[in-house]
């Protein structure tokens, strides 16, 4: 398995580069993003499935985005996304609306390796009328017109989330967050962040191989603790809800993001390199 | 009846428009992340005794997929999920729903979050639940500024269902999609006729004498405060705590 450090794993996202990433209800990778910030990444493509969150605001927020495809962006309870609503106004990011089973189908036809996927609604919805990437045909089965939207496949080049646990085998488990098997068997490449490793191989387990995405799709995986913090982990730790309202009020002013990113970002890997 | 809260009432009259004879049966009902007026309203009517299945998504322990977060869409593709709750930044007279944000797209005024699986789940449900508690010119237009998801469709394009009622802190309304506007089907205590015109955006209908919505009943009262806020502690609990007065056991 390959098994590297945190800052090594952000190494490997080359600028420009399309990263899907699950929401703050699913698994994000909050470490993963940090360290990408780190590293100074620029003119990331976000690929929020189906919608976004903390990870795509802060990493919005540092200027690495140069895109963002997704069906909403919101911190949940505390509020709007104050970076990603501030760029979006600025014109500093390009911005691709969804709506949810939309990002799902097209993940799928990637994994199905099929060019395109059709699906139900959306028809009339101004979302399509911005989507020139989107097409409707009439359903070739039916016996008279039956307008359906066609969708592209999207492959990602990084899927990139986190997981309770990895074993020997570099397979990783995260129970019944399944989106994020759908974004790695999509992407061409999966990153992972873990809590911890531990000795065997979960497919080798009947009641955790379900939960468990094979290291098939995982191409790299880095320890962080508490990685997907603030966001929850199953039932090992909550939604750091204090925390998501601290950072609401700080990046409401680009000044105040700036102080939280110094605090929160880069003191903190100054703090554990001690 | 005097103490009952905001949220009680509209969950009790949510409830109504659930359990209405005249409307397809609601045998599974899903509530969406944002939504505990809703998920009161569904657990209330189960508590009535009615056999709903009742999917929120919100759950985090016992959350209903395990197959990830496009299981809702997939099952709701099929027909499969009954009744879903909606609404919107924007609401205008024809039940087109923005999601957007206002000025042009997407949003360049003020960016709301984004649509979700609005433009999905509003035509592939038998029946949308349209709720928004703020009643105000802002919210109810006339017009939206932008459409996430489309109040009804011309004929040929296949849609299962549309809006059944739109409720807000003020009234409920019927939605008429043959003729794709609203009606005002019953004020809450306060509201009159021409107050809800004043608050209103957009021009509806006014069929005869307007009755005022029902206040809940003892028994809904108890239910809430009781067996529906047991079952909403653990997802909703800042809801609970500010309508129930009760907080989970640390």
């Amino acid at each position: 398995m390959s098994l590297v450090d945190l800052e090594s794993l952000a190494a490997r996202v080359p600028d420009g580069s399309r990263l899907a990433m699950p929401p703050d209800n699913s698994l994000p990778s909050v470490a993963l993003a940090k360290a990408l910030i780190r590293r100074g990444v620029r003119g990331l493509r976000l690929v929020g499935v189906p919608t976004s969150g903390f990870a795509t605001d802060i990493l919005v927020g540092a200027g690495c985005v140069a895109e963002v495809e997704t069906s909403a962006v919101s911190l949940g309870e505390a509020g709007f996304a104050p970076r990603f609503s501030a760029a979006l106004k600025a014109g500093e990011i390009e911005m691709k609306d969804a709506t949810c089973p939309a990002i799902h189908t097209m993940l799928q036809a990637s994994e199905k390796g099929v060019p395109f996927m059709p699906l139900r609604g959306i028809i009339g919805s101004d979302i399509l009328a911005h989507r020139p990437d989107w097409r409707v045909m009439d359903n070739p089965f039916a016996e008279s017109g039956d307008p359906i939207v066609l969708l592209p496949a999207l492959q990602p080049d990084f899927g990139v989330f986190h997981a309770v646990m990895a074993d020997a085998k570099g397979n990783v488990w995260l129970g019944r967050k399944r989106e994020c098997a759908t974004i790695a068997h999509a992407s061409k490449a999966s990153l992972v962040t873990v809590e911890r490793v531990v000795e065997g191989d979960f497919l080798a387990d009947e009641t955790l191989a379900p939960g468990c995405i094979s290291a098939t799709y995982i191409d790299g995986i880095a320890i962080a603790e508490r990685g997907a913090r603030p966001v929850a982990l199953l039932d090992e730790y909550r939604m750091d809800t204090a925390y998501i309202s601290d950072y609401a009020r700080m990046a409401k002013s680009a000044e105040g993001f700036r102080e939280w990113l110094a605090i929160h970002v880069f003191e903190t890997r100054a703090a554990a390199a001690e | 009846m005097s103490d009952c809260k905001p949220e009680e009432f509209l969950a009790a009259t949510i409830c109504r428009l659930v359990l209405d004879p005249s409307a397809p049966t609601a045998r599974h009902v899903a509530v969406g992340a944002a939504s505990p007026v809703p998920a009161a309203a569904c657990y209330l009517a189960q508590k009535l005794g009615y056999p709903i299945r009742l999917s929120l998504l919100a759950r985090t322990q016992g959350n209903p997929f395990s197959d990830g977060t496009r299981e809702l869409f997939d099952l709701t593709g099929q027909g499969r999920i009954d009744l879903f709750f909606l609404g919107g930044g924007q609401i205008d007279g024809e039940a087109n729903l923005n999601l957007v944000g206002t000025g042009e797209w997407p949003g360049k005024g003020v960016r709301f979050p984004g649509s979700f699986g609005s433009a999905f789940m509003y035509m592939m449900t038998p029946r949308i639940i349209l709720f928004r508690e703020e009643h105000s010119p802002r919210v109810l237009v006339q017009k939206v500024d932008n459409i996430s998801a489309n109040g009804v469709s011309p004929p040929g394009v296949f849609r299962r269902g549309h809006a059944q009622a739109l409720v807000t802190g003020r009234c409920v309304f019927r939605f008429h999609p043959d003729r794709a506007r609203f009606s005002l089907a019953s004020v809450h205590a306060g509201e009159t006729v021409d107050s809800i015109r004043a608050a209103t955006g957009f021009d509806f209908d006014v069929d005869g004498e307007v009755p005022q919505t029902p206040a809940p009943s003892d028994q809904e009262l108890a239910l809430l405060r009781g067996a529906v806020c047991d079952e909403m502690l653990e997802t909703y609990p800042d809801f609970c705590a500010r309508v129930f007065g009760r907080k989970l056991a640390a």
